[in-house]
């Protein structure tokens, strides 16, 4: 039987590991992500979940342990934040390349120097070229599920996935979680049988020398991949809406259907901002949220779709490209560039290295973009000047 | 929807508190969500954490930190000048404090009603923490559901069961305890 239970957001991610039976978990401690693995080691020992969970020194050394285990069929975790992310790039790039469906949870923790434990995404979208899809969440439920949906859909694909959440504001926040049922997410995510696995007395190998004459290729597979698991995201996201009763897609809409004025979020900001969005429909405004799920592959005509029409659009950015602008502003307007009527995008930054966002700070960015005439590119909102 | 903040210090188990008291919330049938306010933990250093409790699960969609709580929890009363604990505290709101003194020996503005109870006393004696750092947090719950009626005292000492790393019956038999040792000042205007 299905249960609830009040756990933070890192234990959101173990029990989804452990629902989806991984067999190999190799993972380094790292503020604000420690707990995930604290837990998934109790829950091997304990034998609640039948895997080996490999420790390491280094978050480097966690992505090799779970390359070789997912080559060799294994279906394998790992989490991490920040500086351990920074360091894992390398194998990243690696687990893409040689088309592992590896899943990992990313707690967002800003970069140092200097030192931070809180929230920011920079330290996720810092990796956002190396192939891996890459998923932002909101509550501790989508976690969970997440981590479960992550799997069928990198399995199919054979792409790693990254399942983000914010630092402390959901990785240390304790609400009701539900935890499945163990057979209805078997039903859901049959058992890692991969084409190609490294086995004793049937030689293959991984991550051979391709020369010029074939590497594109292999460049040109991997952008097809993420280009069919757009089209995954929709139908498996339904699916689980069908069996556990909470649909997924690759963006959400809240408010949205007679909105003039939309504000694009990510992650927790979105749950404040829909507490923002209600007062300003009390007030009569025409405004709703876009919340970006799926990053990686990026939902290109599920945007133009639900943003043609619009009077003005405002992202809001918890990240920036030093010398550009923020990176979810960048994307969505590119996104809207080949439409013909397309609304002007606005960008806000804010909640930079884990400051506070309040409901007060999205009425002013609505406010903001509602009276604002011309484009900006950065509008900061809650920086001390 | 009902917003709580407790003050406590590094190693007082403040953190852990929010979260027994949103799980208590929860077995009562209600929607709970808690949440420290993180700094890098140290032992003896300020510590905040907040639950908030809601009939609707709706209602707790804000997940930014609470400015203006119903009520306070006070794990250290050392902390009363060294903070402004009371900052944003809503009239009429609760503050539940941690000493052997009444009530009355703190000097609290009278739009707020106060309780206090040893929860550090009862905390020491059923061996929770060690003498000089005592885990009073189990202690001042049993204080916070005696004066507020929030959670019923059955969730809450279930919610301790659950949640106690160790110690689980000392730790219920301390929130018991404090239950029953709680000392409620004179309500006032708030009569209820």
């Amino acid at each position: 039987m299905s249960f609830k239970k009040v756990l933070t957001g890192n234990h959101a991610v173990s029990y989804g590991a452990m629902l989806s039976k991984v067999e190999v978990i190799s993972a380094y401690p790292i503020t604000p992500q420690t707990q995930v693995v604290e837990l998934l080691s109790e829950l091997v020992a304990d034998g609640y979940l039948n895997a080996i969970f490999v420790t390491v020194e280094s978050e480097h050394s966690a992505m090799s342990a779970c390359i070789g285990a997912s080559a060799a069929g294994a279906r394998a975790f790992t989490a991490t934040s920040a500086q351990g992310l920074a360091l894992m790039h390398e194998m990243l790039h690696w687990a893409a390349g040689a088309r592992l469906p590896i899943v990992m949870a990313n707690i967002n923790r800003a970069m140092a120097p200097p030192w931070s434990i809180w929230t920011e995404q920079n330290d996720s979208l810092s990796q956002r070229d190396t192939g891996w899809m890459q998923i932002y969440v909101e509550s501790n439920q989508e976690v969970l599920d997440n981590i479960i949906l992550s799997y069928k859909i990198a399995e199919q694909v054979y792409l790693p996935v990254m399942v983000v959440l914010d630092a402390f504001v959901l990785s240390h926040t304790s609400e009701p979680v539900e935890i499945y049922d163990q057979e209805k997410v078997d039903e859901f995510l049959p058992p890692y049988n991969p084409q190609y696995k490294i086995e004793p007395g049937n030689p293959i190998g991984y991550g051979a020398l391709a020369a010029p004459d074939t590497y594109f290729e292999f460049r040109y597979k991997i952008q097809r991949a993420m280009e069919n698991a757009l089209d995954l995201f929709e139908k498996e996201g339904k699916l689980f809406g069908e069996i556990f009763g909470r649909e997924y897609g690759l963006v959400e809409e809240y408010m949205m259907d007679d909105a003039d004025y939309i504000l694009v979020t990510t992650s927790t900001i979105t749950s404040t901002a829909k507490v923002a969005i209600k007062k300003l429909r009390e007030r009569g405004e025409k405004v709703g949220i876009l919340k970006l799920r799926v990053v990686r592959p990026f939902p290109f005509e599920k945007l133009r779709h639900v943003l043609s029409g619009r009077k003005k659009v405002g992202v809001i950015d918890r990240n920036i490209s030093f010398g550009h602008h923020g990176i979810f502003y960048q994307e969505i307007k590119s996104a809207l560039y080949p439409m013909e009527n397309r609304p002007p995008v606005f960008g806000y930054i804010t909640g930079l290295g884990g400051r506070d966002v309040k409901v007060e700070d999205i009425i002013d960015i609505y406010e903001d973009l509602k009276k604002r005439e011309t484009v900006e590119d950065i509008i900061w909102k809650g920086v001390k000047l | 929807m009902i917003e709580i903040r407790m003050h406590g210090r590094g190693g007082q188990g403040t953190v852990v508190a929010s979260k027994i008291l949103a799980d208590a919330a929860f077995k009562d049938g209600k929607y709970a969500q808690s949440f420290p306010q993180y700094g890098v933990e140290r032992r003896g250093a300020p510590v905040v954490a907040f639950t908030r409790i809601a009939e609707h699960e709706n209602e707790l969609a804000v997940r930014s930190n609470i400015y203006e709580p119903d009520h306070l929890v006070i794990l250290d009363p050392t902390l009363i000048g060294a903070v402004d604990v009371f900052h944003g505290l809503k009239e009429g709101g609760w503050v539940i404090i941690n000493t052997p003194e009444p009530p009355e020996k703190f000097d609290v503005d009278p739009k707020y009603r106060v309780a206090t109870v040893d929860a550090s006393g009862v905390a020491i004696k059923y061996r929770l923490g060690s003498k000089t750092q005592p885990i009073v947090n189990t202690a001042i719950l049993g204080a916070f559901v005696r004066a507020t009626g929030i959670v019923t005292l059955n969730s809450l000492l279930r919610a301790i069961q659950e949640n106690s790393p160790a110690k689980k019956e000392e730790n219920v038999k301390a929130a018991e305890e404090a239950y029953n040792s709680t000392k409620i000042k004179n309500r006032g205007n708030y009569g209820n």
